[in-house]
């Protein structure tokens, strides 16, 4: 492991009584990569993503970020450390006007000891953060309440929230689902962005031709397990791959 | 055919208005805006002078609707931070012991006692919600409410801080005109700080974890931290009003974790309304001074306190306050239906 390494899993794994949602699981992130986490429905991307933040804790193996030990620390102290992540189910704080939502990660411990804005200013940043990831200023849409957003508007809020926390690595859990294609396309250069800022991502996405736009890296998942790992090219060319998600195996058997 | 009519609803006065920033334009602006807030304000402030027509009855009657609004405001707080509280006798039993063992043993005055009691039996108050912080709902709620009642019996059983006895010959107060005024006085400062808190991001954090509390800890807030914090800021105003309530009347027993400061709060917030602080008071207004006009029903109170709980959570969920308002704000008329068009 070099001092390039920003997250190491080693032999991660996660029962839940019988069953191994996370299997011993192990790989590396280079700071200012994007990892793409694929895998069937239930394969443990998710799960994994818990792991990683802290919201579940593993049964054994270890998660390493930025050279310390991280493993089964409090989530909120894994998002002090730098690692921001978004929600499958983008809920927003309902009864809270959009801009004050990023107000919230704005105040948070983490951000105010990196952006120092103080009280007042921290509206201007979230709405600026809201600029960011496409809401317009001037229209009504940050003042509303955020119960009132649209769904594609409620994964750019997620993503505001991440970037608020000024991360070192962002884990998107499945940010286009439910976008359409052209929500994506208004989206994909705001990740471009993020990268180019130096910043690690890790999307889980099943999503995968857009996907591929943007990681250089993919490590796919199946029942718990990690059977691939590599460019989107080489895991797509495994057969182990393209039967866990086609499900040839089951098609030969039947 | 008759079109039918709708309601049409007119913002009243002030043209610019968003939450609570006004345009002043006249002096009948002016008084449009400060007119009901000082109304309340003086027609508190002047009920205690009228001591000789009223007599001592309605002022005890205006000491207990205050308390009530003092745990009233409590819950409400609570409930912004997602923590449905079923037993605010918790933060009144453990002022009023607080107070009354202080009293008891060393002699102390209400003088102090009452700070002591309120800041340090809201500690002791979030110690012992600390360990069920983490529950959410109604897990919470249950336990909220059977910890007073296990803390009555224990007293009861163990024969500590005066058994069933409980302490008695503590000091009081100068005069009730006294009393009033200093139980006013906090009420009017809780329901300053608690509008003043939510308004600023540490009370915005408050609300952000009744909303959704994972995404306020992907935010890298530790919320247990946080929630004891709400629980000892809703803690102080109950909390002293426990302590007061020991001095008024030289006594503290076993009833100070009686299930009416549980009820009567969190029904009196459902009357006014939850989450505006006013809605609290204001419900504590309505139903204190009704449930002592229903005295002479005896226990069927308790029936008015469970039909009025039924009828505003169906018929005004909102609360008196949020309608009172919207009304005060706008006007209705009646304007005549367009005809449907074809879609």
């Amino acid at each position: 492991m070099n001092n390039k390494t920003i997250l190491q899993l080693v032999d991660l794994s996660k029962s839940f009584g019988a069953v191994k949602a996370v299997n011993g699981v192990s790989f590396e992130l280079k700071r200012g990569e994007a990892l793409g986490v694929i895998g069937p429905n239930g394969s443990g991307k998710s799960t994994l993503i818990n792991l990683i933040t802290g919201f579940v804790r593993p049964t054994s193996g270890k998660v390493i970020f930025k050279g310390r030990d991280i493993t089964g620390i409090p989530p909120h102290k894994a998002v002090n450390l730098g690692i921001a992540r978004s929600f499958q189910l983008a809920r927003p704080f309902y009864n809270i006007p959009v801009y004050k939502n990023v107000v919230i990660p704005v105040y948070s411990p983490r951000a105010r000891k990196h952006l120092g804005a103080k009280y007042g200013d921290r509206d201007e940043v979230a709405i600026h953060l809201l600029e960011d990831v496409g809401f317009e200023r001037d229209s009504q849409v940050p003042y509303k309440n955020a119960g009132e957003l649209p769904h594609g508007y409620l994964k750019r809020l997620e993503l505001a929230r991440c970037l608020a926390l000024d991360p070192d690595l962002i884990i998107l859990d499945e940010l286009f689902s439910g976008m359409s294609m052209s929500e994506i396309a208004s989206i994909l250069p705001l990740l471009e962005r993020i990268r180019e800022e130096g910043k690690t991502l890790i999307m889980v996405e099943h999503r995968l031709s857009e996907l591929f736009r943007v990681v250089d890296k993919t490590v796919v998942l199946n029942f718990g397990k990690k059977i691939a790992e590599g460019t989107p090219r080489q895991v797509m060319a495994v057969e182990e791959v393209t039967s866990a998600y086609l499900g040839s195996e089951v098609i030969s058997n039947a | 055919m008759n079109p039918g009519y709708r309601k049409e609803r007119i913002d009243r006065g002030i043209k610019v208005r968003s939450d609570d920033v006004f345009v002043l334009a006249s002096m009948r602006d002016l008084l449009y805006v400060v007119l009901p807030r000082a109304l309340v304000i003086i027609l508190l402030l002047i009920f205690p002078a009228f001591q000789d027509i009223l007599g001592s009855y309605w002022q005890n009657v205006m000491l207990s609707t205050m308390v009530i609004a003092l745990l009233a405001l409590s819950w409400d707080l609570l409930a912004g931070i997602g923590l449905v509280s079923l037993g605010q006798s918790l933060f009144f039993g453990m002022g009023g012991y607080l107070a009354g063992y202080l009293s008891f043993t060393f002699g102390w005055g209400p003088l102090y006692t009452l700070p002591v009691a309120t800041v340090g039996g809201a500690l002791l108050s979030t110690l012992t919600l600390y360990p069920i912080l983490r529950l959410r709902g109604i897990y919470f709620g249950m336990i909220t409410f059977a910890v007073p009642l296990l803390l009555s019996r224990v007293i009861e059983v163990t024969k500590i801080l005066g058994g069933t006895e409980g302490m008695s010959s503590l000091p009081s107060f100068p005069n009730t005109g006294f009393e009033l005024y200093l139980v006013m006085a906090v009420l009017f400062v809780t329901v300053y700080a608690y509008r003043m808190l939510v308004g600023t991001d540490y009370g915005l954090v408050f609300n952000a974890i009744r909303d959704n509390d994972r995404a306020v800890v992907a935010a890298g807030y530790d919320i247990q931290w946080y929630k004891a914090q709400g629980v000892f800021i809703a803690a102080l105003p109950a909390c002293f009003a426990g302590a007061f309530m020991t001095h008024h009347f030289q006594f503290v027993g076993m009833p100070a974790f009686a299930l009416d400061y549980s009820i009567l709060p969190l029904t009196s917030v459902v009357i006014g309304g939850v989450g505006t602080f006013f809605g609290a008071v204001l419900g504590s207004f309505v139903l204190v001074p009704l449930s002592e006009l229903l005295r002479e029903f005896g226990s069927l109170r308790v029936v008015v306190y469970s039909l009025m709980l039924l009828v505003f959570t169906i018929g005004l969920p909102e609360g008196i306050f949020r309608f009172v308002l919207r009304k005060y704000h706008q006007f209705e008329r009646l304007v005549p239906m367009e005809e449907a068009s074809n879609e």
